[in-house]
């Protein structure tokens, strides 16, 4: 009988979640959840009369409906709240019309800046939003409402996954490559396709030609920063300028890219000082799921939508 | 909002661009569209607009390169049915196309 070796999965991220100390929930009026199931990753945020409550951040499965129970689930783990307690529930991502529990869905555009908006201040004036499968960039105004947009999701260079695929082929940790990128003695030149799939082929070549991994991992987070530029430079940057989504948290293609656009990135920091004094987390894929909680208070107050809540 | 809806590839820039704010809802867009991409209804981007809005499909958002070949400028009727039709001139062409295939 074969022997069976377990080996590491360079590519899984940690899943994450969190329950806010200083809520009680039974005692707020409006809640709110928003569920972001992403091609990659699936957040669920909750939000008791726009405070931020509780999130969960996992990995999206093969179906939707799953996915957004998972997360959702996930994310009431450590309180004794039950989906018939929340007052409005909004799907967002690409499998958004598939969230079982909610009562409405909305693009994710519109949620990232809306999200983007409540997490960095109202001084955003451009989102990138770089996503498990997509990027998009979005222009929007001191209210987090959308002026202009541009999405490529036709392909997946320059994403999430494709940083997944390269620490899987690498054998480093995904987490590790935005610090070990800088771990150089002179940049190298950047990877020059941006397929992930023939960036693949290129990073096996360049491997076996005896190139530092180190290298490696810094030619491949400055082409996919000089990926991001193409997108960026069709629609114009303006400061403030933040990035979103999973990608913002790899230093190693952030810094490159500043570098690249000569603009600094807003700090990866709460914009309410009391979020920041507490210690909230801050998770930069939280975006658009928080967007979505928002949106949800939002109609609830306006009128525009019923509360559905059971219990 | 200037709504850009398409693609960028290799191969150039592959975008219908729709300037919501000039967009009156008329209607008359998708009518002409020989390729059907074009549809009216409510915004999904901005969920406090009232009007409707002109937006491209989803499921032609992957695929404009090849279904506005036939009308794409430099090519096509001058200007495409699309733009022409559209009185607040709110509807754009990418270069794309020009930059791909010249001028006819």
């Amino acid at each position: 009988m074969a022997e069976e070796v377990k080996t590491q999965e360079f590519w899984r991220w940690p899943e994450t979640h969190w329950v806010n100390p200083d809520i009680d929930w039974e005692k707020g009026e409006l809640i709110t959840a928003g569920v972001d199931v992403g091609s990659v990753s699936t957040q669920a945020v909750i939000m008791v009369d726009g405070e931020f409550f509780a999130y969960g951040n996992t990995r999206t499965g093969s179906d939707s409906p799953n996915s957004a129970r998972k997360g959702m689930g996930f994310a009431l783990e450590k309180t004794d709240m039950k989906i018939e307690h929340m007052d409005y529930c909004i799907g967002t991502g690409y499998g958004r019309v598939n969230v079982p529990m909610a009562q409405q869905s909305i693009t994710e555009i519109s949620c990232h800046a809306r999200g983007a908006n409540f997490m960095y201040g109202p001084e955003v004036r451009t989102v990138m939003d770089m996503g498990g499968q997509d990027c998009k960039a979005i222009q929007v105004d001191d209210r987090g409402k959308v002026l202009n947009f541009m999405m490529n999701d036709k392909c997946a260079a320059g994403t999430g996954r494709g940083m997944e695929v390269f620490a899987d082929l690498i054998r480093v940790p995904v987490w590790e490559i935005g610090t070990r990128s800088f771990k150089i003695q002179k940049e190298p030149p950047m990877i020059s396709s941006t397929c992930v799939v023939f960036a693949k082929s290129e990073v096996v070549g360049l491997l076996e030609s005896g190139m530092p991994e180190n290298d490696i991992m810094a030619a491949y987070c400055s082409a996919m920063a000089h990926r991001i530029m193409e997108l960026l430079n069709r629609l114009g940057v303006k400061e403030k300028f933040v990035i979103t989504g999973g990608i913002a948290k790899n230093e190693g293609v952030v810094k490159r890219l500043e570098k690249e656009l000569g603009i600094k990135t807003g700090e990866r920091v709460w914009n309410k000082k009391e979020y920041m004094d507490r210690g909230y987390p801050f998770d930069t894929q939280l975006a658009g799921a928080m967007g979505a909680a928002l949106f949800g208070n939002a109609l609830l107050k306006m009128g525009k939508a019923k509360s559905a809540r059971k219990a | 909002m200037i709504a850009n809806y398409g693609f960028g590839d290799g191969s150039g820039d592959w975008y219908v661009t729709i300037d919501t704010d000039k967009c009156n809802g008329c209607g008359k867009c998708p009518e002409v569209c020989p390729a059907r991409i074009l549809e009216v209804g409510p915004d999904e981007i901005d969920l406090f607009r009232k009007e409707p809005v002109a937006f491209v499909k989803q499921e032609e958002r992957k695929k404009i390169k090849y279904s506005c070949a036939p009308c794409r400028p430099g090519y096509g009727a001058e200007p495409a049915p699309c733009v022409g039709i559209c009185e607040p001139k709110a509807i754009t062409h990418s270069e794309g196309w020009k930059l791909q295939f010249g001028s006819r």
